[in-house]
């Protein structure tokens, strides 16, 4: 196992540095630099000259990349030229809140999934599984910034149950039970979509396993009906449940662009959407990096729990 | 199961659903701002967004006079200028002191622009400083004594006294740059009425009073300067009680929160101008009368009225009328006359030829440029003009329109925000500023007069001599149009019921040093 997981980790490090090498031509081939985004309507050819020469992009780009290359492998993610702050305090301050947001949705969306999917296969083509079906029907389609502003509209301004926006109280505030208010709305936007899936897909991994001999067996040898569905049939469905949830995470963190926005959620999604925009190179560069090898790790962590799962993987 | 299902949901539900702290506590002001802002070094950010604050943690050595564009002493208690025009000399004000507690005086104002314009300067690698350009006319920086300091400039330069009242003009404590070298724009020190107390990434700036501040100690405790990117959001805890004030509200919902007794909508008009770049060097628009057809036949009443719904003034010329002392009175904007359009296409021999059209998602003063761009073309339509859009992201656009438009466009959309009269025509209407000389005059615009106005106007200090000049370039461009003059945005803001004493500048800045919140 451990031999396994250094393997995939190994393996991860040309697909990292591959993809830092995409996002730095993307970067380049874009129209528009960061000095024209700083100085905006001030950026005659001499001005933009000149931040240029500042920010240290009149080099050539293969020497940029060597520099932010030789850079990274000491640890050090540059500096971010629209927030002049170093890139790496931003992007783990950043990316921690998208963790935050991101584990609460996915943990929302794999009890609701996994529960209404068990419901629904169990009571197939009854009242509990139509109204599931309906629910994760309208929840997969519903477009999330739209539910998004819906749930402020009602919670927040009508209502004024949960805060519109933001990851803390501004004053006072800053503790846990502050922290689960403020991430209660868009949580729930982040996981609807997700359960849906999550719920469709672990209704049929459940009828296919409720229609296997061995369930008959266990129903025969007089096993209470709870003890068939949650010992041997859900525990088997769960393996091909599992890696779903796992794609369901990749997912959520690529939804939490659309959430962090309209919650005004700190997270790392609405920071490269403002990086990309204001041409802030590095600060891309090091958001992409981070949020891939996180990618890859959760990916890593869906096998390996898969593998523990299901004995003829090992 | 279902009863410890049913006992967490309502523990959950209790614990996730205490009341929501919707009031803002009082002499505490919370302003939503409209992104993060990038520093608090006023020398090294170009947003307005970032001005807002500064404006309030900093002085310079003159400011704006309250509710105008004109400056008057703040920092500088009175100054001289040479009869040549290039020495200016500033008495400053005794007694101020930086946030830091170390004086302002001469040495600390050479300071900070020696670490703006000269490379050698030991925190001249603090920066980059992209809005210097602003003083490049300054040569030399004197402190003649404690109180006095003297600016030799390379040339005459009339917008100085106005460039100075920028915040790119703010003095910041140079002790504090010395100590915090790259970090100062996170730990700013300054004089203002409000000084720097605590800025957490992404969440929340909080300035708090500066009891000993020189112009009287201001009435709130504490400012929180919230920023909220998504515009509905912004409205959303503007709704629920989270923000005291709100800037840049959308045209959709003014007029919701006009209808709303909790709330008081601000407006005022700035020096912004939205127009439309013509190529004036080849097709159609090298002749002067289409040119004015256009004018003509574009219905601004119904751009600004419809589209933006109130939320700009139809423009007449290239200058603003929020530059008062400048603006010329007698300049009305071109009437919406299709008929008069269509005899001077005729009379011009127009011949249909198809026009391309610049038009920009968004940006910077843009207001709405797509729909702006497809009423525009309609108009023009209706007079027998084609007009075909290309579109493009801001920053792509730039990139297009910069360079100029020669053998790729005939029209762009542009807008721009200033401080002075002088900046946009002579930046933009110059001949000696095409874009291959490093200007933004995209279309080509050259008309000798304009320019020897525009350039007798920099060298001229007298207010009503520069006046009269900007007074007859206002006419002359009025009539030649290089382009086609839509709207001058107005600014807008909304405060809660208790917010008193709240004035929106035409500088666009946020002035808060009056405002109280009892």
């Amino acid at each position: 196992m451990a031999a396994y997981i250094a393997k995939r980790l190994l393996a991860a490090i040309p697909v990292l540095f591959g993809l830092s090498i995409i996002v730095f031509l993307i970067m380049a081939m874009i129209p528009g630099d960061p000095a024209t985004a700083i100085l905006g309507s001030y950026a005659t050819p001499e001005n933009v000259a000149k931040l240029n020469a500042d920010l240290g992009l009149d080099k050539s780009l293969p020497q940029q990349y060597l520099i932010w290359l030789g850079n990274i492998l000491q640890g050090d993610f540059g500096r971010s030229y629209a927030l002049n702050r170093p890139v790496l305090d931003e992007v783990l301050e950043r990316f921690s809140a998208t963790l935050i947001l991101a584990g609460t949705a996915l943990v929302l969306c794999s009890i609701l999934g996994l529960l209404a999917g068990v419901v629904s296969a169990v009571r197939q083509y009854g009242l509990a599984d139509k109204a599931i079906t309906v629910l994760v029907l309208v929840g997969i389609s519903t477009p999330s910034f739209w539910l998004g502003l819906l749930l402020i509209l009602v919670f927040a301004v009508k209502i004024r149950l949960f805060p519109a926006s933001g990851m803390y109280a501004i004053y006072g505030g800053g503790d846990l039970p502050d922290l689960l208010h403020h991430l209660f709305l868009p949580a729930l936007t982040l996981a609807v979509v997700a359960t849906g899936v999550i719920a469709r897909l672990t209704r049929t991994a459940m009828l296919e396993v409720l229609r296997q001999d061995y369930i008959r067996t266990a129903r025969a040898k007089g096993l209470t009906e709870r003890r068939v569905i949650y010992r041997h049939a859900f525990k088997a469905a769960l393996v091909s449940v599992i890696p779903v949830i796992g794609i369901q995470a990749g997912f959520v963190l690529g939804g939490a662009v659309y959430i962090e926005t309209v919650f005004q959620w700190p997270g790392i999604g609405s920071m490269l959407v403002n990086a990309i925009s204001t041409r802030d190179l590095l600060l891309v560069q090091g958001g992409v990096v981070v949020v891939a090898a996180a990618y890859v790790l959760f990916n890593l962590a869906a096998d390996v729990v898969q593998t523990l799962l299901d004995p003829r993987l090992r | 199961m279902k009863k410890l299902l049913a006992a967490a949901i309502t523990a959950a539900g209790v614990l996730l659903a205490s009341p929501a702290l919707s009031q803002t506590p009082p002499n505490v002001l919370v302003v939503g701002q409209i992104a993060e802002p990038k520093s608090m070094d006023p020398h090294a950010v170009t947003a307005v967004n970032d001005f807002r604050i500064l404006v309030n943690v900093y002085d310079g050595l003159t400011r704006y006079k309250d509710g105008t564009l004109e400056v008057e002493p703040s920092l500088a208690e009175s100054w001289t200028i040479s009869d040549d025009g290039k020495t200016y000399t500033f008495k400053l004000r005794q007694g101020v002191v930086f946030h830091d507690g170390t004086p302002f005086n001469a040495e600390a104002v050479k300071f900070n622009f020696d670490r703006m314009l000269n490379e050698d300067h030991p925190f001249h690698d603090t920066g980059p400083f992209p809005l210097a350009f602003f003083f490049s006319a300054v040569d030399e920086v004197i402190a003649v004594d404690e109180t006095t300091v003297e600016f030799r400039l390379k040339e005459p330069f009339a917008p100085f006294l106005s460039n100075l009242a920028y915040p790119t003009g703010l003095i910041v404590s140079p002790t504090a740059v010395e100590e915090s070298g790259k970090d100062f724009g996170r730990n700013p020190v300054g004089t203002g009425a409000f000084r720097f107390a605590e800025w957490d990434a992404n969440a929340k700036l909080v300035v708090t009073r500066n009891e000993d501040y020189w112009d009287g100690p201001p009435p709130l405790e504490a400012v929180i300067y919230r920023p909220i990117t998504d515009a509905n959001t912004r409205i959303a805890e503007m709704l629920s009680g989270g923000l005291d004030v709100m800037v840049e509200v959308p045209p959709d919902n003014l007029a919701q929160l006009r209808d709303d007794a909790a709330f008081t909508v601000h407006e005022q008009a700035g020096p912004h101008v939205w127009f439309l770049i013509l190529n004036t060097k080849e097709g159609p628009f090298a002749k002067k009368a289409i040119r004015q057809a256009a004018n003509y036949a574009i219905d601004k009443k119904a751009l600004t009225e419809n589209i933006l719904q109130g939320t700009a003034a139809i423009a007449a010329g290239p200058t603003p009328p929020a530059f008062a002392w400048a603006y010329n009175e007698e300049l009305q904007p071109y009437p919406h006359d299709p008929d008069k359009a269509k005899q001077l296409l005729a009379e011009a021999g127009y011949d249909g030829e198809e026009l391309t059209f610049y038009v920009t998602e968004g940006g910077s003063g843009m207001l709405d440029p797509i729909a702006m761009g497809t009423a525009i073309q309609a108009d023009l339509q209706a007079v027998g003009m084609k007009v075909k859009i290309e579109t493009y992201e801001w920053n792509t656009f730039l990139g297009k329109v910069n360079p100029g438009l020669e053998g790729k466009a005939d029209m762009a959309e542009m807008a721009w925000m200033t401080n002075d009269p002088d900046t946009l025509p002579f930046l933009a209407l110059r001949s000696q500023a095409m874009p291959d000389k490093g200007g933004f005059n995209s279309g080509y615009y050259a008309n000798e007069k304009v320019d020897e106005l525009l350039n007798k106007a920099r060298a001229v200090t007298d207010q009503g001599e520069r006046a009269k000049l900007y007074k007859r370039m206002q006419e002359i461009v009025h009539e030649d149009a290089p382009w086609v003059f839509v709207a001058n945005w107005k600014q807008n803001a909304v405060t809660g019921a208790n917010v008193e004493n709240f004035k929106l500048q035409p500088s666009f800045f946020l002035m808060l040093q009056d405002v109280a919140k009892p």
